[in-house]
């Protein structure tokens, strides 16, 4: 009995023992779970931070490059091409000898694909290859006795074994026909040009002091789509020494570079000197057309690069103009070949040297030295992204670029950049368009410029409204009152943003449109009107019961009431008297102000009224924190309550205040859908009250959806986050860091 | 004069000047409540349809027939400019939005008359308003009713058309239940087949049984379809046996089918209490239905299922993940300067603004993770992206994590009112860290992650910024919660009130229509809103007079 007794409280204990380990258990284990799941949960909001960071980071990567040897045909040292490429997927090469031959070759082991042989005659050799600058599959040939043939190469895609051994099959065509064309008397070509286009084909080359140029001009037949091509041959006799050609997209020009550093511009068809301009000191050496063939890019014999266009001067006519100069290299330029997709460019000089370059943002993105036998022997892939070179020996390179984001550099983020068919330098938000040559506009400063200004108005609209009420609910307000007030503020915190926005753009925007007048002297009405109307108010006995002290606002709502009504009423007459009858109309007439109905003043009413609540919050919250002693002290020695609100308490309240205006500022910069619906969403940079702009959020909330993912496009978008992200995290921290101090202040007084 | 001066020197006006920002404020508040309750609200009353003869600018006398939409008085003179005839003693003009339907006829939904070429008014009792699936309303008088092309011969011609119209209406209804049950289940199980075949493709798996099994299965489910799809043209003639006959204002007639009607009433025949009754109707119509004619017309019960779906997909997410936060940081975490400025750090997301956290979404949780998800999972599905585009639980989670420190703070700011002698009392009889927590803390902190969780549920509601980004569409179509199983379809886009009004109120191919939509889904909107605020609100006063008790 008693031992089973005795067992039964060992029984007992065990138990009880296992019980409090399970709960030490269960703690232990409840203790770590939480400081696992708390630490993960802020882990997961400092994620955001460095998400961004991660994805705006390769904007501001260096470029870089890997080289690869591919392997050797010594029988390619006896034949330097004239002409070199090398298709997009990096995997086809093709090669023009002097000899006629066109070769195309496998970059993986350099095996011949196929070949073809074109001369005018057995043995006549070709002096020089061009592809188009326009459709760069396109090629001409010239053969040493001046006659041209014009081809164009196909690449098609083989999936007959499945796609991991798909085969890219190369192939000739021959759209403008196989004949032979004429071009030159013979003499011999320093430098030859191939430009086609839609319906018009030039192909040009110059002596050392001739000028040839075939210009066709095409006509399809709608029915077999078959196209003929109709050329005549034009000369010119040169007073210079030519150096080299190029011709723009239009076809309207032929821009010639001499050994004295000029440009001499050439009318197509007419051939008619034009312009002659001095761009470099030394000797021009090669001359390039850049994608779109809208810029002229210009090397010379000192390493020099400048780019060029045709600006409209004052007389609407286009001169060629000097934009800007590239960082210059040792030797003398000897070959440029622009990007096929991007603004970009590489040139190779005398030295071996090897610049990589992209033309909006005016900088060299790689400077690196290559091995190869002649400036032809280059071959720069469609994607920019490969560097075929043919070495001595005939050893081949890929030289692979890494040079994702050259358009980016500070400049062209934020600095005013002359753009292509601008007539000046501009700050420009327009990232894409319907064309493949357009040069994307990447200036952030017309949206930071917008978000400013929205914020601007804004804050200009809401501060008096959010301060001076929330002084006066604080401090002068009678406590019954209070407690409807402050709700009816928190709900208006509440509303959604997309709400406002939408009764800003249908709504008061076409309001303010048809009642300018009368928005105006609501400013001027009712302010004036509400004086004189307290005046008699505190003087009257009886409306002075109507509303004790502190019941102020109830009594003057149907005065407001009366008073908003009565400056719309107004508003007619005014304008009769002043605005010739309509005050829009006088502005854009009288002042040369342009009105959208979208506007500045628009947006600043519509976010202000969502700004006003934080503020109004944070600063009522502020005043009222002020402890009861210092205004007493303060009435008690004979101040006014207005002398006592103003001398003592807002100066005691000021950090707050400043802490609820802060973190206003930060909500109306980073505003999304006010703006989004209130504006015209165009990236103007003007001061206007009565024109849109387009902020950093809206700008996301437009483009985010359409852009490619890790393009600069999408990287700029979310650098555009990021310094949402920061700016508004610094402004509330410091807000945040003000209030803290204020409040260990109240709690020492 | 003295007493003014008097009163200027004591500072009175400028308290006065105070006081008029106040009311601006409560005004603006007010107003601005009014002004989309009361477009809103009244866009579902059966405005009568008027019936006026109009002089045009030839000359000639054109009737028109419709609902006046709004009045707006302009300057004469501007009217001259424009080329308008007017009497010369004329200084102002009013004119009035009509709206007078019949876009197929006329072209256009609206007409503006100008009050004085108004020759003749009247509202007359016969005039119809049908409802159409397309081309928005039409107005006009009841002239005949055709079956299979021939006309009907009737005595009540009008209670004549209510019944077939009803036969339709049946009709309609069961052609809906075919397409969206039926018919919706079958092509979804084809998918799932075709997904099925191709990820055996994709592991160069060639069993013959496999592949006949779905082969079988297929043509099994191509049979019922093939079912289907003849019952559902069996009822298509069916429904298109009737049509009727109407005569516009202006006279001319039109043939229009029943099956295009979706409702037809006599606003001006029709009493008080049948217009209370059909404002109801169209009142569950707007909340019951799906949009029609690109969200200009119809319902928006899809965007409101989507909104609360979200709402309440993120809650499930928000809530727990909040409290673990606001738990480790009050009572877990050392209280240096560390956890400090972690708490400084959440307090501020809550100031981030909503893109960036879209942004953020798109990015990593739509491009990075739902991508990888797709490689991993449904790579059948590729190249069309299952989880590698905006979706449900993408805009959940986005909103989740921009919701997560109002629920933090909301939290820590209850931990923090739970009174010290609680905890000390609880660990002093014994209780472990954690069965205090349980037992004792969390419980009487709960009206606060309440109200956490309501403030949290009532911003992401009013949200749209972030949502444009990772997966509201304007129109999806099909919900994210149906019949097939998985019924809770994660990936799928979907609709939101917000995202409504931006899309209606912007987007739309005729704003003036879609108009007043807008204020009734910005109503529902603003309601939803304001009600979980008040709730938040009303619980965090109650939770603060509870604890004030305690503390004393």
């Amino acid at each position: 009995m008693r031992a089973h007794s005795n067992a039964d409280g060992i029984a007992d204990r065990r138990d009880m023992d296992d019980f409090h380990k399970r709960r030490q258990l269960k703690d232990a284990l409840a203790r770590w779970l939480i400081a696992v799941g708390g630490v993960a949960v802020i882990g997961a909001v400092v994620l955001i931070l460095f998400y961004l960071l991660w994805v705006v980071f390769p904007l501001f990567l260096p470029s870089s490059s890997e080289s690869e040897t591919l392997g050797q045909r010594s029988a390619w040292t006896d034949e330097p091409p004239l002409y070199l490429s090398v298709e997009e997927q990096l995997e086809v090469g093709t090669r023009v000898t002097a000899d006629g031959t066109i070769e195309f070759f496998q970059t993986e082991d350099l095996a011949p694909l196929a070949q073809e042989r074109f001369a005018p005659l057995a043995e006549t050799r070709l002096s020089a290859a061009a592809e188009s600058d326009t459709q760069p599959a396109q090629l001409a040939l010239l053969a040493e006795s001046g006659e041209i043939f014009l081809l164009e190469r196909r690449f098609s895609t083989n999936y007959d074994d499945g796609i991991e051994n798909r085969r890219i099959e190369p192939g000739l065509d021959f759209p403008y026909g196989t004949q032979w064309r004429p071009l030159t008397d013979g003499s011999p070509v320093v430098d030859f040009t191939f430009s086609s286009g839609d319906n018009s084909l030039v192909v040009a080359a110059v002596s050392r002091n001739q000028l040839f140029v075939s210009y066709g001009s095409m006509e399809q037949n709608f029915l077999t789509g078959e196209r003929t091509l109709d050329s005549r041959n034009l000369t010119a006799e040169l007073g210079f020494t030519a150096t080299s050609i190029a011709i723009s997209g239009n076809h309207r020009w032929a821009y010639l570079g001499d050994d004295q550093g000029r440009i001499h511009r050439y009318d197509l068809p007419s051939m008619n000197p034009s312009q002659t301009l001095k761009v470099s000191d030394a000797a021009i050496t090669e001359l390039r057309m850049l994608l779109g063939s809208i810029s002229v890019l210009a090397g010379d014999a000192d390493g020099g690069i400048n780019q060029l266009f045709p600006v409209r001067d004052d007389d609407n006519a286009y001169q060629l103009t000097p934009i800007r100069s590239f960082p210059a290299q040792k030797g003398a330029i000897e070959r440029i070949q622009t990007e096929y997709r991007r603004k970009g460019f590489i040139a190779i000089d005398s030295t071996g040297m090897l610049g990589v370059y992209h033309s909006t943002a005016g900088q060299r993105v790689m400077l690196e030295p290559v091995d190869a036998i002649s400036p032809e022997a280059f071959a720069l892939s469609p994607r920019a992204n490969g560097l075929l070179t043919i070495g001595a020996n005939g050893a081949a390179e890929l030289l692979r670029l890494d040079n994702k984001h050259p358009e980016i550099s500070f400049s062209s983020l934020w600095g005013k950049v002359w753009y292509e068919n601008y007539a000046e330098p501009a700050h420009i938000w327009q990232s894409s368009s319907a064309s493949n040559d357009f040069e994307p506009k990447f200036s952030l400063t017309p949206l930071a410029f917008g978000t400013l200004k929205a914020a601007l108005y804004a804050m200009l609209f809401a501060v008096p409204f959010a301060l001076a009420g929330a002084a006066f609910t604080a401090y002068f307000m009678a406590p019954g009152l209070r407690q409807v007030v402050k709700p009816t503020i928190e709900i208006m915190a509440a509303l959604p943003t997309v709400i406002l926005g939408f009764l800003a753009g249908l709504w008061f925007a076409p309001f303010l449109e048809e009642n300018l007048a009368g928005v105006f002297a609501i400013f001027l009405v009712v302010p004036v009107g509400l004086l004189i109307f307290s005046w008699f108010g505190s003087q009257n006995p009886f409306l002075r019961r109507l509303a004790p002290e502190g019941w102020e606002p109830a009594l003057l709502i149907p005065v407001m009431i009366v008073l908003v009504w009565a400056a719309l009423a107004l508003a007619g007459p005014i304008q009769d008297l002043f605005f010739a009858g309509n005050m829009r109309l006088w502005f854009s007439q009288e002042l040369g102000i342009s009105y959208d109905q979208r506007n500045a003043l628009v947006v600043g009413v519509a976010m202000g009224f969502a700004v006003i609540p934080t503020i109004f919050s944070i600063a009522e919250d502020a005043v009222f924190g002020v402890p009861k002693s210092l205004s007493d002290g303060s009435l008690a020695l004979g101040a006014t309550r207005w002398q006592t609100m103003i001398r003592v308490i807002l100066p005691t309240a000021s950090p707050g205040i400043f802490s609820g205006l802060m973190i206003g500022l930060g909500r109306a910069v980073g505003e999304t859908m006010i703006v989004l619906m209130a504006t015209g969403n165009t990236p103007i940079m003007d001061w206007n009250l009565f024109e849109g702009m387009r902020t950093l959020a809206a700008n996301i909330a437009v483009e985010m959806p359409e852009s490619e993912v890790n393009s600069s496009h999408y990287r700029i978008l979310f650098l555009a986050a990021l310094t949402l992200f920061v700016f508004t995290f610094v402004v509330n921290t410091g807000a945040e860091v003000i209030r803290q101090r204020l409040r260990e202040k109240y709690s020492s007084l | 004069m003295k007493n003014f001066k008097k009163w200027v020197a004591t500072g009175a006006p400028w308290i006065w000047l105070n006081a008029a920002a106040v009311t601006a404020c409560l005004l603006l508040v007010v107003g601005l409540l009014s002004l989309i309750a009361w477009r809103g609200l009244g866009h579902f009353w059966p405005a009568s349809i008027q019936e006026w003869i109009v002089q045009t600018e030839t000359g000639e006398q054109v009737t028109l027939a419709g609902q006046l939409r709004e009045t707006e008085t302009i300057p004469a003179e501007r009217l001259r400019e424009a080329g308008v005839d007017l009497p010369p003693e004329l200084v102002e003009v009013d004119r009035t939005l009509l709206k007078v339907g019949n876009r197929d006829v006329t072209g256009q939904d609206f007409r503006w008359v100008l009050e004085p070429f108004v020759l003749e008014r009247s509202e007359p009792r016969s005039l119809f308003l049908l409802e159409r699936d397309e081309w928005g309303a039409f107005i006009g008088r009841l002239v005949g009713i055709k079956e299979d092309g021939t006309a009907v011969r009737a005595d009540d011609i009008n209670s004549e058309f209510e019944q077939r119209l009803a036969r339709a209406e049946s009709l309609r209804a069961e052609i809906h239940d075919l397409e969206r049950g039926e018919i919706g289940k079958i092509n979804y199980r084809l998918e799932r087949l075709r997904l099925a075949q191709r990820k055996l493709e994709l592991k160069g798996d060639n069993d013959p049984k496999a592949r006949a099994e779905i082969a079988r299965e297929r043509e099994g489910l191509e049979a019922e379809y093939r079912a289907l799809e003849e019952r559902l043209i069996d009822f298509d003639r069916q429904i298109g046996r009737d049509s009727v006959v109407m005569r516009t204002a202006n006279g001319e007639e039109r043939d229009l089918p029943l099956a295009t009607i979706l409702h037809a009433y006599q606003p001006n025949a029709m009493g008080l209490g049948s217009k209370m009754v059909h404002y109801l109707g169209k009142v569950w119509e707007f909340l019951s239905e799906e949009p029609r004619e690109a969200n200009t017309e119809g319902g928006i019960f899809p965007a409101i299922f989507g909104t609360i779906l979200m709402v309440l997909l993120m809650s499930v997410v928000v809530t727990p993940f909040g409290v673990i936060a606001a738990v480790y940081l009050k009572e877990y975490a050392t209280q240096g300067l560390l956890t400090r400025s972690i708490r400084v750090a959440v307090n501020n997301l809550a100031g981030v603004p909503s893109i960036v956290y879209g942004v953020f979404g798109l990015g990593f949780f739509v491009y990075t993770i739902g991508s990888s998800l797709d490689e991993l999972f449904f790579e059948s599905a590729l190249p069309a992206p299952t989880f590698g585009t905006g979706g449900l639980f993408w805009a959940s989670l986005t909103l989740a994590l921009m919701t997560l420190p109002v629920v933090i703070v909301s939290t820590e700011e209850g931990l923090a009112r739970i009174p010290r002698a609680i905890r000390e009392g609880s660990l002093a009889l014994g209780a472990t860290k954690w069965e205090t927590l349980w037992r004792t803390i969390l419980p009487m902190a709960s009206p606060a992650i309440m109200t956490g969780m309501i403030l949290a549920i009532a911003r992401a509601a009013g949200e749209v910024a972030p949502l444009m980004l990772v997966g509201v569409v304007k129109l999806a179509p099909s919900l994210p919660l149906d019949g097939n199983a998985p019924f809770l379809h994660l990936e799928r886009k979907f609709m939101h009130l917000g995202f409504h009004i931006y899309d209606v109120g912007f987007q739309s191919p005729n704003v003036e229509a879609a108009r007043p939509l807008v204020y009734a889904t910005a109503l529902l909107l603003v309601i939803v809103t304001i009600l979980l605020n008040i709730v938040a609100i009303t619980v965090r006063n109650r939770l603060r007079e509870k604890y004030r008790g305690l503390e004393t």
